[in-house]
């Protein structure tokens, strides 16, 4: 219990290992190959990158709805420059650039106008796939992928010393530095200051405005990085590839310990989180279990991470 | 001079002064008590000095330099700190994260985890420095498991942290502690002074303020009324400067005649608290309950009235026996007044008629409809009877001052006609004037309406002055009821205490 409390993480890592346990057991000898465990690593980063950003604005106490179509833009953009014979890793710092620029004007909105960030999001959301579909003329991009497609492949022959395939590593990466940077530094206190009580961070003379529009431009930097994954694993821009993701990310912040009032959640939670979701996903497959029973499971698991959570606390309160 | 010295501060909102005028001169080591009745200016000006409203006219000085400080940073920076009335803490963070809020010691971003410990160890050695707390106010400990006394002075720790700190500024920093918590408080802000720190010291205790004030500034319709040293004052010159007229009687006590017993506990236990709790309550009657915060008075409210949950024992309205929902009990006649009127009492949002109605809409209309202008017209009356300063029925409860909110939230258990009224913490937060108008009306609501009402309250004074008998609670369990009578304000708070 009390570690629980200082390690969030440990709840949903716990129920990892405990689904992962179960479904070997259940599931044919097939699921606990190392292959498989790879694979799912890799159908992890997408989910896994985007909860980073994700994490942050929760933390703060916001949402952030336009994630789904913010990694579709980010397909199309990183399709458009492949097209163009832009090199792999500009087309992706241009894929990137552009979910930064959706997300500082996500925080625009939110901070100048003052309107709450479901509302600012939702309104994006819908303009940002409108966008992605009027760059790609409504269709699906072919490009060649030679460079970005390898980020989320298998690993080919003779590089299995590096156990994962690189877009993994980048997922972790980069959830370590929000970790590290949630921890470590005067910023990261701010945000989870203002997702706590706001009025006081204010008080305090924290920069609320100023840590907004630096989180949803993270939280849509990380969009942006997300969709250069999502590139990798289609080879094609698709403008209308990633509908409800936003939906999996935050569930995936959920799980992980986030609590959508702000002041609570944690990045290795939530990416355990979007591990579960993935392992659960592979698992039924495995097993032959139909999508909508795997539909039905995950949305159990979400109501029920949060009905422990709130036990737990409870029993805590009591002592 | 060392210290502050504003002179003609003022400050409008629109067409509604705040401030016209005021004066005032704190000096360096010495607690200045800032009084006033509720809406007379003084958030408006603690404000001010703590950099979160800028004045419209007037000037200020701190240590003789010109002091205009923009936002909460400029004037931190200058060393003047606001501890506001509300709680400003994040929960969810650990102390030393909350001390040290907004001023973090960093290098490039990165923070100084060292320096950090011991900034907040510094300061939270300031404020305990016997070590008394040690184990509670741990740096590490969340601010969200923390009791009330040990909240607020982890944010006297935040405002000390800055080594230029020379003005505090304290917002009734007391309203919500019990008083051991006062006790320390006191402490510590003694020993501040002594090191050459400034404070203004709000309060409506007078008590308080006697004990702590050096000297007094009283604020009324926004322009400084008086000021001068505790010490030379009487409470009675100092309640008249406040309200500009001398309040004659503060207690009315009209001949009242106990009827019939409407509501009885008998050996009554919640989930916590309380541990035992049994009591008689007539009509006709005032039954007042004592205790400290946290001892357990709340709670038994709230049992009574189905809030909670009731463990053992049994509750008795009228002919009713055993525990009901709220719904059940308001329909037997039992109202709660809720001693958060803010959080719970109140929906702050809504207009004042959509809150006294907000509990019996059914006669507003034909079956399942409200007519809007039924609830105007109820609201009406009661605006008419109890005296409340608005614009108007549908003016938003969050437009009124704290006194007038309170009679707003009176004013719903007397349009639903509940013949039992229990009254949490009834003038928490009111001023002098309004305190004095929610006495009369429960006075006149046992005398000539033949209520019962049972009072729960801190302030002993209060108690005695009101009710008809008082028993007191003390970590959960109701001592037996006395009358009046047999007892005085420094029983009550020996017994309130745990030492009788």
């Amino acid at each position: 219990m009390k570690y629980l409390r200082k390690y969030p993480f440990l709840g949903p890592l716990v129920a990892v290992v405990v689904v992962y346990a179960i479904f070997a057991i259940v599931a044919p000898g097939s699921f606990t190959r190392a292959e498989n465990l790879t694979t799912m690593a890799g159908q992890t980063v997408v989910v896994g990158i985007a909860a980073s950003g994700m994490t942050l604005v929760i933390l703060l106490g916001g949402i952030d709805l336009s994630v789904g179509s913010n990694v579709a833009l980010s397909t199309v953009v990183c399709a458009l420059c492949m097209r163009a014979g832009a090199p792999a890793i500009l087309a992706a710092a241009a894929a990137m650039a552009s979910g930064l620029v959706a997300g500082l004007v996500n925080g625009a909105l939110v901070t100048t106008l003052r309107i709450t960030p479901f509302i600012v999001t939702l309104g994006t959301m819908r303009a940002l796939r409108g966008l992605a579909k009027g760059l790609a003329d409504e269709q699906k991009i072919d490009a060649p992928s030679s460079g970005i497609d390898a980020l989320v492949a298998p690993l080919p022959p003779g590089y299995g010393w590096a156990l994962f395939p690189p877009g993994v590593w980048i997922m972790l990466a980069t959830s370590g530095l929000v970790a590290a940077m949630l921890v470590y530094t005067r910023g990261g206190r701010h945000i989870v200051a203002i997702g706590s009580n706001e009025a006081t961070a204010r008080l305090c003379g924290v920069r609320v405005e100023r840590m907004k529009w630096l989180v949803y431009g993270l939280a849509g930097l990380f969009a942006g990085l997300a969709g250069v994954m999502e590139f990798s694993t289609l080879t094609v821009g698709d403008p209308t590839d990633s509908i409800g993701l936003e939906l999996e990310v935050i569930a995936a912040v959920v799980i992980g310990g986030g609590s959508l009032a702000g002041g609570e959640g944690s990045v290795a939670g939530a990416l355990f989180g979007a591990l579960l979701m993935t392992v659960i996903r592979t698992g039924s497959t495995y097993l032959g279990i139909d999508n909508w029973v795997q539909d039905i499971v995950t949305g159990g698991i979400v109501v029920t991470a949060v009905a422990l959570d709130r036990a737990r606390r409870a029993s805590e309160a009591r002592r | 001079m060392s210290g502050l010295v504003a002179r003609g501060v003022a400050k409008a909102y629109g067409a509604t002064v705040a401030l016209a005028g005021v004066d005032l001169e704190v000096h360096a080591g010495e607690v200045h008590a800032l009084l006033g009745e509720n809406g007379a200016g003084k958030s408006t000006l603690v404000k001010i000095l703590a950099g979160a409203v800028r004045p419209d006219g007037g000037s200020l000085t701190l240590d003789g330099a010109p002091y205009a400080p923009k936002d909460p940073a400029a004037a931190r920076a200058a060393g003047v700190r606001l501890v506001s009335q509300e709680r400003a803490l994040c929960p969810h963070m650990t102390v030393e994260e909350n001390v040290l809020l907004g001023g973090e010691p960093t290098r490039m971003g990165v923070l100084r985890r060292e320096e950090a410990r011991a900034i907040a160890a510094r300061a939270l050695h300031a404020i305990d420095p016997s070590g008394a707390k040690k184990h509670r106010l741990r740096p590490d400990a969340l601010v969200r498991d923390l009791g009330p006394g040990e909240q607020q002075l982890v944010e006297i720790a935040r405002a000390i942290t800055e080594p230029r700190c020379r003005l505090l500024l304290l917002d009734e920093p007391t309203s919500s502690l019990g008083a051991d918590d006062v006790e320390a408080l006191f402490k510590v802000i003694t020993r501040l002074c002594e090191a050459g720190l400034a404070v203004v010291y709000i309060s409506h205790h007078l008590d308080e303020i006697r004990r702590i004030g050096s000297r007094f500034t009283v604020i009324r319709d926004g322009r400084t009324a008086g000021t001068g040293r505790v010490a030379e004052a009487t409470p009675a010159d100092i309640v008249t400067m406040m309200a500009g007229r001398s309040i004659e009687d503060l207690y009315p006590r009209s001949p009242r005649v106990p009827g019939d017993v409407v509501l009885e506990a008998r050996d009554l236990a919640g989930a916590g608290l309380p541990v035992r709790a049994s009591f008689e309550l007539r009509r006709g009657e005032v039954l007042g309950i004592a205790g400290l915060v946290g001892s357990g008075r709340t709670e038994l409210l709230r049992a009574i009235f189905g809030l909670d949950r009731v463990r053992r024992g049994e509750v008795r309205v009228g002919a009713y026996v055993g525990p009901a929902s709220p719904a059940a009990r308001l329909a037997q006649g039992v109202g709660l007044l809720s001693e958060d009127r803010g959080g719970e009492g109140l929906a702050l949002g809504l207009t004042i008629a959509d809150n006294v109605t907000l509990s019996r809409l059914s006669g507003l209309g034909p079956r399942g409809f409200v007519a809007p202008s039924r609830m105007r017209t109820a609201a009406a009356r009661f605006i008419e009877k109890l005296g409340i300063v608005c614009a108007g029925p549908d003016a938003p409860v969050s437009s009124l001052s704290g006194g007038n909110q309170q009679k707003v939230a009176l004013a719903r258990l007397l349009y639903h006609d509940v013949d039992v009224l229990l009254l949490d913490e009834p003038t928490r937060g009111v001023d002098v004037g309004a305190r004095a108008a929610i006495y009369a009306l429960i006075d006149r609501l046992a005398c000539e309406s033949n209520k019962a009402v049972l009072v729960v309250s801190s302030a002993a004074e209060e108690l005695v002055g009101i009710a008809d008998r008082v028993a007191v609670m003390h970590k959960g369990e109701l001592g037996p009821a006395r009358p009046v009578g047999e007892l005085d304000v420094r029983a009550v708070m020996l017994e309130q205490a745990g030492a009788s």
